[in-house]
């Protein structure tokens, strides 16, 4: 295991205890962003990957990749758990959320068209593959 | 040399100066080359997972 991997189970182990810590005291109903990602989300320095994953749109910082890394990590634990339920791969949960999350995003905010390109959300509706619903 | 001997050696001294005379000279292309990885998953499978799958993002909405 790599130090960076070591590093990153050890901040997912460390958010997971102080979430748990914090429940015990404030259960909300449907949990918020982190403020750091909501920023980061809001200045268009992240944005939604078509593949279900959040990606760093504007030039990669430590920061930012801590940021990223640390959503996906939990994302990818959600379709796992998911994916299984509907007797689906990982991937193709993952691309369905990929959809979905893009649809969701607000008019700023960045998401990945089927070219690979970043585009910004207007009013209308996103560039999306083909196969979304 | 048997008739058969020959024409082999002559098939292969023309297959040598085939592949010596057609050299083809290719560029690397200039943009990256994208795979699709994906391309495989169905359209009716992505239909199957729509709403369980926006159901998962409301639910998880700290992450996404």
């Amino acid at each position: 295991m790599g130090d960076m991997m070591k590093s990153i189970t050890k901040s997912v182990l460390a958010a997971t205890a102080f979430a748990t810590a914090l429940g015990g005291f404030a259960a909300p109903a449907f949990a918020q962003r982190d403020p750091a990602y909501a920023a980061a989300r809001a200045a268009g320095q992240v944005g939604e990957k078509m593949d279900g994953y959040l990606g760093i749109v504007v030039a990669e910082t430590p920061e930012l990749r801590r940021i990223v890394n640390d959503i996906n990590i939990k994302r990818r634990a959600v379709y796992s758990e998911r994916a299984q339920a509907n007797n689906a791969t990982l991937e193709e949960y993952a691309l369905t959320a990929g959809c979905q999350a893009i649809l969701a995003t607000a008019p700023g905010e960045k998401y990945q068209a089927p070219d690979g390109s970043w585009q910004t959300r207007g009013t209308s509706a996103p560039l999306r593959d083909p196969r979304c619903p | 040399m048997t008739h058969a001997k020959l024409t082999g050696r002559m098939a292969a001294a023309m297959l040598g100066t085939v592949a010596l005379g057609g050299c083809i000279t290719v560029n690397a292309p200039e943009e990256p080359i994208v795979i699709e990885l994906n391309v495989n998953i169905r359209q009716e499978v992505i239909y199957r997972l729509a709403e369980d799958a926006g159901n998962t993002i409301e639910e998880n909405a700290d992450i996404f």
